[in-house]
């Protein structure tokens, strides 16, 4: 293996670190830090994997630190702040038994890729890709503060994203600039909403958010 | 041009909606470009397949059947709009009308794009233009119906992106061959990789699924139109959701020409009898009209998805359905929302007898009941039908007994709650809201216009459409009548 492939596959394992941080962390703070170590973390690994001069691969990198890196977690990190909360209370799921179910994830993932034909020379693209899929839609599932749902998204994202970098030299640059801009703009709603679920209930957690439901 | 301009100019609008000083100027921007905007696609209809951005927009016949739909419901809610804005606007309607706009550039490039990740992107947009608009009354409950919405929008929206890469790895690199262009997919599609295909169409089945409220993907969408103004459902339930199902039947168009048919049937019929059944299970016993109206939409993208499953002269019923079930949703929703601004309540039990106290309203409720509920004349009997009709002639006979099952289980629903709204009397008489508005003429144009648009459709359907209709279907690996 070349040592690109190798850098590769580090990357990917941090990025699968980052993961488990999330899983196994009741601080939104330490939540939100690990959100953004994922996306320098995945603007670097796009430049890595498509051939590192090319204005596409750069562009891209330079626009996923930037969105993904920078600037979501610095409103994230806004929105706690202005709501004024620290911590996760009482998961549905318990931390340690969420961490369990993560490597759950991974090894299904890895169980899932091994029977699907080959796509890319990096061997831990696919399996990562589908294991910070299903570990970004647990913590969006398990966890009861709007802001934490909103981590698991973007974590749910990330591994989308993680796909679509098979697929990188054949989707051209306007669309992934357009898929970028418009997580972006999902995140900013979401943070909003965020912002006055808290100004109505005095706490951001979405488990006050009952009152609608089949009588 | 022309379909640059379909895009560009409602995306323009929004813009300068949000920055006119007054509500007056905004109001009217809004029908202007409604009106601009329909006769735009008129023209499209008289000149078939224009191609632009190097065939990434095409305005094929699925995409403008769609596109259609989405300009005429796009029209009666915009003068609706007018009439609601008058009475009651917090904010002047600003971001309101902004976003309204920014839907119907949305819609438009979902309709029209050739292209599964420009698609995609449309789909992700017409998200969020519309959750602000849900949020219109900024209280709690609308608050916790957006931030549903959201979510689990967002988790749909996201398999739907994981579809597009998967559908992108299916493809073979071949020279002259271009990436996620629906064109090219379909002239190489004998070389497309089975496996990854699968994949993809099963995350597209669960994305677009979740976009138009397939059960148990529906979750979202009672508290959503429960809470949502009247007229951001009409335009959810007949344009949003069939945005949603174009997607999906894009994804379909492909499978089909793979030879994925014996793959996708099954899943289809599956999510389409589970609709019916939750659909028909919650609207018996339902107590709020915009709730029940929710299950309704559950039930109607249910047989979308049973037509598409069933195959035959299912899949032109399915397509002619889009039509049908957005223009007869569309009209609901509006005369509803008349029958809420009467009464300040959507629960059945507050508006018994609103034939004495609103009988344009009340009467365009029982049109739409006998509508909605697939009987003759309308246009939905047609479509219902070919669908049945579909099942029995592909041997799906437990399908067919099903659902005419579950149809009529949901027309005794359905009927009870309108029959007393209409006719009802009894203890809880309508009182008249405080601040009640009457059946003006601009809240009662855009219904009365979709009424006579579904009547039509069940008599008669002009022979542009009927080839457009044939067309669609045999792409989504259907037959034409």
């Amino acid at each position: 293996m070349t040592n690109i492939g190798k850098f590769a596959e580090l990357l990917l394992l941090l990025i699968v670190l980052t993961d488990f941080a999330v899983l196994g962390s009741s601080r939104l703070s330490a939540c939100i830090r690990a959100i953004a170590i994922q996306g320098v973390l995945l603007g670097i690994l796009s430049l890595v994997i498509d051939d590192p001069r090319s204005v596409h691969a750069m562009a891209l990198a330079a626009g996923t630190v930037a969105i993904k890196g920078i600037v979501l977690p610095f409103f994230l990190r806004w929105a706690m702040r202005e709501a004024a909360v620290r911590r996760e209370v009482e998961p549905a799921i318990g931390y340690m038994a969420s961490l369990c179910l993560g490597s759950l994830a991974v090894g299904a993932s890895f169980a899932l890729a091994n029977r699907l034909p080959v796509i890319t020379t990096v061997d831990l693209l696919v399996p990562i890709a589908f294991a910070t899929l299903i570990i970004g839609l647990l913590v969006l599932v398990t966890r009861s503060k709007a802001i934490t749902q909103v981590v698991g998204y973007l974590i749910l994202e990330n591994g989308v994203y993680l796909f679509g970098l098979t697929q990188l030299s054949r989707v051209p640059f306007l669309v992934e600039i357009g898929v970028l801009l418009d997580v972006f703009v999902a995140v900013f709603v979401m943070g909003i909403v965020v912002f006055h679920v808290n100004r109505e209930f005095d706490s951001i957690s979405a488990a006050n958010l009952v009152e609608l439901r089949e009588s | 041009m022309l379909l640059l301009a379909i895009l560009l100019i409602p995306a323009v609008a929004a813009g300068l909606a949000y920055l006119l000083p007054r509500r007056g100027l905004r109001l009217s921007l809004l029908v202007l470009t409604s009106v601009i905007h329909l006769a735009l696609v008129a023209v499209l209809w008289t000149t078939p397949d224009v191609t632009a951005l190097r065939g990434w927009l095409v305005a094929d016949s699925l995409g403008l059947i769609v596109l259609t739909l989405v300009s005429v419901l796009f029209l009666a809610a915009s003068v609706y709009a007018v009439g609601l804005l008058r009475e009651e606007s917090p904010r002047g309607g600003r971001l309101f009308v902004t976003c309204l706009l920014g839907f119907l550039a949305a819609t438009s490039l979902v309709s029209l794009s050739h292209h599964f990740a420009l698609l995609w992107v449309g789909m992700e947009s017409t998200t969020l233009t519309v959750a602000p608009l849900i949020f219109h009354r900024h209280d709690r409950r609308s608050l916790e119906a957006v931030w549903k919405y959201l979510v689990l929008s967002s988790v749909g929206i996201a398999f739907a992106l994981l579809a597009v890469f998967l559908l992108a790895t299916s493809q073979p690199v071949l020279p002259g061959v271009r990436a996620l262009l629906l064109d090219d997919i379909l002239a190489n599609s004998h070389s497309l990789e089975k496996s990854w295909l699968r994949a993809a169409y099963v995350f597209a089945l669960a994305g677009f699924g979740t976009k138009m409220g397939l059960a148990p993907l529906h979750t979202w969408k009672p508290d959503t139109y429960g809470e949502a103004p009247s007229l951001v459902g009409a335009l959810m339930s007949g344009a949003l959701t069939s945005c949603a199902f174009l997607g999906l039947a894009r994804f379909t168009e492909v499978a089909v020409a793979a030879g994925l048919t014996d793959f996708t049937q099954p899943l289809l019929i599956a999510f389409g009898l589970v609709s019916l059944v939750i659909a028909a299970a919650f609207i018996i016993g339902q107590a709020d009209v915009k709730r029940l109206l929710a299950y309704s939409s559950v039930e109607h993208m249910g047989l979308l998805v049973l037509g598409l499953g069933v195959g035959g002269i299912g899949v032109y019923g399915s397509v002619l359905h889009v039509l049908n079930n957005g223009i007869a949703k569309g009209m609901l929703f509006l005369v509803v929302g008349n029958l809420v601004l009467a009464t300040g309540s959507s629960v059945a039990a507050d508006m018994r007898g609103m034939l004495k106290l609103r009988p344009w309203s009340a009467g365009l409720l029982l049109l739409g009941l006998f509508a909605v509920t697939g009987s003759p004349p309308f246009g939905l009997f047609v479509s219902e039908f070919s669908i049945v009709s579909g099942a029995i002639r592909q041997d799906h006979w437990i399908v067919a007994a099903a659902m005419l099952v579950l149809l009529a289980i949901i027309f005794v629903g359905i009927g009870g709650m309108f029959l007393k709204i209409i006719f009802g009397t009894g203890t809880t008489t309508a009182i008249e809201h405080e601040k009640a508005t009457g059946d003006t003429t601009l809240l009662l144009v855009g219904p009365l216009a979709l009424a006579g648009l579904v009547v039509m459709l069940g008599l008669y359907i002009p022979t542009p459409l009927q080839g457009s209709l044939a067309r669609a279907a045999q792409l989504l690996g259907g037959i034409a009548p």
